[in-house]
């Protein structure tokens, strides 16, 4: 086979078939994928900043595990980025169950049931709600229905703090002031704007056609809602979901103000903790529960982060 | 009125100041297969979406056998509907696409089942009743839609544009079968599209809209042969027609368009009244009724150069040169012009159209 010879050019000159060699040497510019350096002043950039900012996060985190695990001797010493010499898990085992608040020491597991207490119903309660909403206002092009979404977009932009003396008499008027319910009902609230908008801007996305078709079928309002759009509404629940389930656990302002203490949620309850000013201040049972506190909204963001799923609704339109 | 399957009365729709049906009437013969045709924005689709009871009216009446169904949901008008989208429920395998509305009817499991595999049967979709939606082609997909509207059993058929995502290919082969599934059905079938070959090969009746208005509503030959104005002239027909406008003169018992500073001898025309010399009005011919270089001795004959040459296979499509205008004419496959060659042409008058050139309307 010449042709595989002549390949080498450097042998070129000294081949007999001189116009085969010459093909080749003119088809021997660049060819295929386009080499690209590892070590290019972009990926520099790129991978030094990403790092850079990574470190910077979780700088923070690490110190707070460490001295979660250290004994209050070993926490005097001041070295905070040092690993424990002796691991213990005693700051975590006080934190859940026996550090002080106020005058409850059963430490933080009552705060987490409150807030499982207050979170479930309120995210199911308000998801249930603005999803309803969004559909009515996206395929029900009902009277009024631009007035009300305006209105309900321009809550979304008036801060809470406004909002809390009112919504305290409102309560106390209906009979639920200090109560999980009461807090339900706030949390519920004033996740509607943000819910409904989302909600109606995904349904508006679907598209039409479907809804008409199901009109057609005969498909009323529930029967459209349930059958049809539920099920391919499954990412913007997971979101909805992770938005309200964040959003409650770790608000503390309503749960302060809207409750009694015993049905303070694991947020005023921490905050109770590390702010008490008896006797030591325990850095590691501090750290522990802080941990403890935020690690329910990081589960839920490792965990729900895989039911993204894309292209549910693939296949009800062209291609 | 007793052959009147659906009836549109004095039908008007606004949304807002913006009118985009205004006081139409059209009235659908049972079995007949009518096509809303006209280009995108003309309220052909507005006008199926009313019929189906997807958009209320702002005045007027619906009929559907007789019945006025002007405030009916659109489950209670009798229809099923096909959508250019398709529109297939994504979640649910086909056999569940087709039962979703009898479910929702409530019909007996038996007859749920004994409809599904006749639409089954009939649209050759059985190997696919198990799939979902996103498994099928696009063709596939609009044969499922199409089964949902079959298992609806219902006496009018809607289709809203239903071949436009399909390819070439698919659209041709689609076509015919919805052609032969009006034969054997012979239900009433109301089409929207925008494709005038769709049009012309599937229709008994077109209705040519333009701006929420029917131009012209007759058969397919009609609408071809004989537009009723400049605008339905101008939309039919692929090329389109080719337009002369000039001034109409009365000479020696004989009529002549002058344009271009051309004498068109239209004596053969025939018209629908007497001519009136110095009429200002627009000749239409279309490509086919020129021929080239077969001019018979004492026949009328123009001179043209050949300007571009698109050879198509079967026919030959020449645009050409006269008096400074450009103008299309196909002839046969096998006969090639070279560009800058000198022909003759002769019209063919008797089958061409003559337009006032205000009104726009056919002489």
């Amino acid at each position: 086979m010449p042709e595989i010879v002549a390949f080498n050019t450097i042998d070129a000159g000294i081949e007999p078939e001189a116009e085969k060699v010459q093909a080749r040497a003119t088809q021997a510019g660049p060819r295929g994928r386009k080499p690209r350096r590892a070590l290019s002043g972009r990926n520099i950039m790129i991978y030094g900043t990403l790092i850079v900012v990574a470190l910077y996060y979780l700088l923070p985190l690490y110190v707070m595990i460490m001295t979660s695990l250290k004994g209050m001797p070993e926490i005097r010493l001041g070295n905070i980025f040092a690993p424990p010499l002796e691991i213990t898990f005693e700051p975590w085992v006080k934190a859940w169950s026996s550090a002080c608040t106020g005058l409850n020491c059963d430490g933080l597991s009552r705060g987490f049931w409150n807030s499982v207490r207050i979170t479930v119903p309120s995210t199911i309660v308000s998801i249930a709600i603005a999803s309803i909403n969004g559909y009515a206002l996206a395929n029900w092009r009902f009277k009024g229905a631009d007035l009300f979404f305006t209105i309900l977009i321009v809550g979304a932009f008036i801060p809470y703090q406004v909002m809390i003396y009112p919504i305290v008499i409102v309560l106390r008027e209906l009979g639920v002031y200090g109560s999980l319910t009461g807090l339900i009902i706030v949390h519920t609230i004033f996740g509607m704007p943000i819910l409904t908008l989302l909600f109606r801007n995904y349904f508006a996305g679907l598209p039409e056609e479907l809804f008409k078709a199901a009109r057609v079928d005969g498909a009323g309002f529930w029967t459209i809602y349930f059958r049809i759009m539920l099920p391919m509404s499954m990412p913007i629940f997971v979101v909805a979901m992770i938005l309200q389930v964040t959003g409650i656990w770790n608000d503390f302002l309503f749960g302060v103000v809207f409750t009694r203490p015993e049905y303070y949620p694991m947020t005023v309850q921490l905050n109770n903790i590390v702010n008490s000013v008896q006797g030591v201040k325990e850095y590691n049972v501090n750290m522990a529960a802080t941990i403890l506190t935020g690690a329910v909204p990081l589960f839920v963001y490792f965990v729900s982060g895989r039911l993204f799923v894309r292209g549910i609704a693939a296949g009800a339109v062209k291609g | 009125m007793e052959n009147v399957s659906v009836s549109v009365k004095d039908l008007s729709l606004s949304f807002g100041a913006v009118t985009v049906l205004d006081t139409l009437n059209l009235d659908i013969k049972d079995g007949e297969f009518l096509v809303l045709l006209g280009s995108s924005g003309c309220g052909k689709s507005t006008l199926l979406n009313c019929i189906a009871g997807l958009l209320d009216v702002s005045d007027g009446q619906i009929f559907i056998k007789n019945k006025n169904v002007t405030w009916e949901e659109p489950k209670d008008r009798g229809i099923g509907m096909v959508f250019q989208s398709y529109a297939l429920y994504p979640q649910m395998s086909v056999e569940k696409n087709l039962s979703f509305g009898l479910q929702v009817a409530k019909v007996e499991k038996t007859e749920i089942d004994r409809r599904i595999s006749r639409a089954a049967e009939i649209l050759q979709i059985q190997p696919l009743l198990k799939r979902k939606p996103a498994e099928l082609s696009g063709g596939q997909r609009q044969r499922v839609a199409i089964g949902r509207a079959l298992v609806r059993d219902v006496d009018v058929f809607l289709f809203d544009e239903p071949l436009s995502n399909l390819d070439a290919k698919l659209r041709s082969e689609l076509r015919v079968e919805i052609k032969r599934l009006h034969q054997s059905l012979k239900n009433t079938m109301i089409y929207v599209t925008h494709d005038q070959i769709e049009a012309l090969t599937l229709a008994d009746r077109i209705a040519v809209m333009k701006s929420g208005v029917i131009q012209q509503l007759a058969d397919p030959m009609t609408i071809y042969n004989a537009p009723e104005n400049l605008f339905v002239a101008g939309f039919i027909g692929s090329p389109s027609m080719n337009f002369f406008r000039g001034e109409l003169q009365l000479r020696d018992d004989r009529a002549f368009v002058h344009a271009n500073g051309v004498d068109f001898d239209v004596s053969a025309y025939p018209s629908r009244g007497p001519f009136k010399a110095g009429q200002k009005v627009v000749l239409g011919v279309r490509p086919e009724h020129v021929r080239v270089d077969e001019a018979s001795s004492g026949q009328p004959s123009h001179q043209a150069v050949v300007d571009i040459e698109e050879p198509m296979g079967a026919d030959n499509l020449l645009w050409l040169k006269l008096a400074g205008q450009s103008m299309s004419v196909r002839i046969a496959g096998q006969r090639r012009y070279k560009p800058g060659t000198a022909v003759t042409l002769s019209f063919d008058m008797a089958v061409a159209s003559i337009f006032d050139a205000v009104s726009e309307n056919r002489l």
